[in-house]
């Protein structure tokens, strides 16, 4: 007879700690938008140190580039907190090994920090280090979901339909959107033009729309899925309009001697936001890989039963 | 990591080489020579500048009894433009000028620099002071001369910086006080100058010969002239932007 392994328990102190993990590192984003934004990226010339002491004073661009570090150094300790909590008391192997992943990346995403730092913010060190940024905070907020008891309870599985597959596709939304940010990032930090990002824009708008709609319009039966799918839509749906206001405030302040306010919360939004697309599209596809199994090859006519 | 390290070692510039020094000695025979003089016009109607909004740091503020204005276009009453770079680009026989003992200075004071442009030879020490009650950082944007990002506490020891390849304009930036900005043109010669208050540039001592001018401003870009300088003559050449 075979035996099933136990169901994972709930553990919600895990679950807000994770919570917390991700909105941390959302502000982190945040702070880092910031840094680039106000030009603060050298203002602070020495690493892992601050003016060679750990509180340097908070004056000018010194104010964003430290206290950037500072909330780095913060989600840094929560990830190790998270880890050792996920060793502790979650089972779950693959979780765990979420849990060193996360920590290794924010390690390197730390060290990325500093090297762009000292090598005076190589484009394509400053983007990894953006890129890595939106890359971590997905994957808080996958942690934040494995641990929830709404994952616990388990899959409410549906049949995929052949006529509109959406196993695939769902992946394929994150890809187009590291893309989107991948030259967000690069054109921010002076590498390529923003002509490639705004070109890209309708693309990974367009394969949103399209993953978006396949599951409203054909696996909204499962609440998880629809649910997922219309909050993708709707952050999808602010971002465009902070993409065009970020724009314009950028042709609208070119001769500016110093970034402008406007300019400035517009663009940081703009980054935050996309943290946010990204890890929707990440949850999305997340849930799609779970609650729509892939067919079983010789198994086509008999369908299990849906759940909602 | 470890390929990651490797890859920053690649890719970090190497130092530019002092290619002058295996040129022989630059003589110019004084008898003979002359003067290069001219002034950089400003045609059109002269943008406003921005005032600086120095709140982010009430230390710099309070430094200026009325608020300080960009100094990206500043035209002078007499229709010329100031902060303007002019040097002799091209014509000089290759040699290996000495550069003045006395270092160039660049100093911090009211969170703005001073000079807003200026010139140095390849090897002439810069130095730089910090005369403000804040930290600095200061971060030369090279592209051919090793670019570097050093911190400046207030009032702290002089630094002393030199440039050893030829390289004109890059900007010399603060991130603490991002309005903070100047260029700095690095020359081969002695032969250049900045345009003051008046708009106008006087090249001395230059051996005769026919030379390319150049005028480079850091908005408006690069404008170059022809000029033949007789035996201890005086050669003039004006250039005129435009907005």
């Amino acid at each position: 007879m075979a035996v099933s392994a136990p169901s994972p328990a709930y553990h919600p102190g895990l679950h807000r700690w994770s919570i917390l993990l991700a909105f941390c590192t959302l502000l982190l984003v945040v702070a880092g938008g910031l840094v680039t934004s106000r030009d603060a990226g050298l203002s602070v010339p020495d690493w892992p140190l601050s003016y060679g002491k750990l509180m340097p004073p908070m004056e000018g661009g010194i104010l964003y580039e430290h206290g950037h570090r500072m909330v780095a150094t913060t989600v840094g300790l929560f990830t190790i907190v998270s880890l050792i909590w996920l060793v502790r008391v979650d089972h779950r192997k693959w979780l765990r090994i979420v849990g060193v992943v996360a920590l290794l990346a924010v390690i390197a995403q730390g060290v990325l920090g500093g090297m762009t730092v000292l090598f005076l913010l190589p484009w394509w060190i400053s983007t990894s280090h953006a890129c890595l940024a939106q890359l971590f905070f997905s994957m808080t907020v996958a942690m934040a979901l494995f641990t929830s008891n709404w994952w616990l309870r388990g899959p409410r599985q549906i049949d995929e339909d052949d006529r509109y597959p959406i196993r695939f596709l769902s992946l394929l939304a994150p890809v187009f959107v590291l893309t989107q940010l991948a030259l967000g990032a690069a054109a921010r930090h002076k590498a390529i033009g923003s002509i490639y990002h705004i070109s890209w824009s309708p693309v990974v708008t367009g394969m949103i729309l399209w993953v978006s709609l396949r599951i409203l319009l054909h696996y909204s039966e499962n609440k998880e899925l629809r649910l997922a799918s219309m909050m993708l839509l709707a952050i999808t749906f602010c971002q465009v309009f902070l993409g065009i206001a970020a724009f314009m405030s950028r042709i609208a302040y070119a001769d500016a001697v110093q970034p402008m306010p406007v300019m400035v919360t517009f663009t940081v939004l703009h980054v935050a936001v996309g943290a946010l697309t990204m890890a929707a599209s990440v949850a999305l596809a997340i849930l799609v890989r779970r609650n729509v199994p892939a067919a079983a090859p010789d198994f086509v006519a008999g369908r299990a039963p849906v759940v909602s | 990591m470890a390929a990651l390290l490797l890859l920053v070692a690649c890719g970090s510039k190497q130092p530019a080489p002092d290619t002058s020094a295996s040129l022989p000695p630059a003589q110019v025979d004084p008898a003979t020579a002359g003067t290069i003089t001219g002034k950089v016009l400003f045609d059109g109607k002269a943008p406003p500048m921005p005032e600086i909004d120095m709140s982010s740091n009430p230390n710099c503020e309070r430094q200026h009894k009325k608020p300080q204005k960009a100094e990206v276009v500043e035209v002078n009453s007499n229709k010329t433009l100031r902060n303007v770079f002019v040097w002799i680009k091209d014509g000089l026989p290759k040699a290996r000028w000495t550069p003045p003992a006395q270092p160039a200075t660049l100093d911090q004071r009211g969170c703005v620099y001073e000079p807003h442009v200026l010139g140095i030879m390849e090897g002439q020490q810069l130095e730089i002071l910090n005369d403000d009650p804040v930290n600095h950082n200061v971060h030369a944007e090279s592209q051919i001369n090793p670019a570097w990002n050093e911190s400046q506490a207030p009032r702290a020891e002089h630094k002393f910086k030199t440039f050893n390849s030829e390289e004109v304009l890059f900007p010399v930036t603060c991130s603490v006080h991002p309005w903070m900005r100047s260029y700095i043109g690095v020359s081969p010669h002695p032969f250049f100058a900045v345009t003051g208050d008046d708009g106008s540039f006087t090249l001395k001592g230059v051996p005769p010969g026919t030379y390319t001018v150049e005028a480079v401003h850091e908005k408006f870009g690069r404008k170059q002239g022809k000029l033949t300088l007789a035996p201890s003559g005086t050669a003039t050449l004006d250039f005129t932007y435009g907005s």
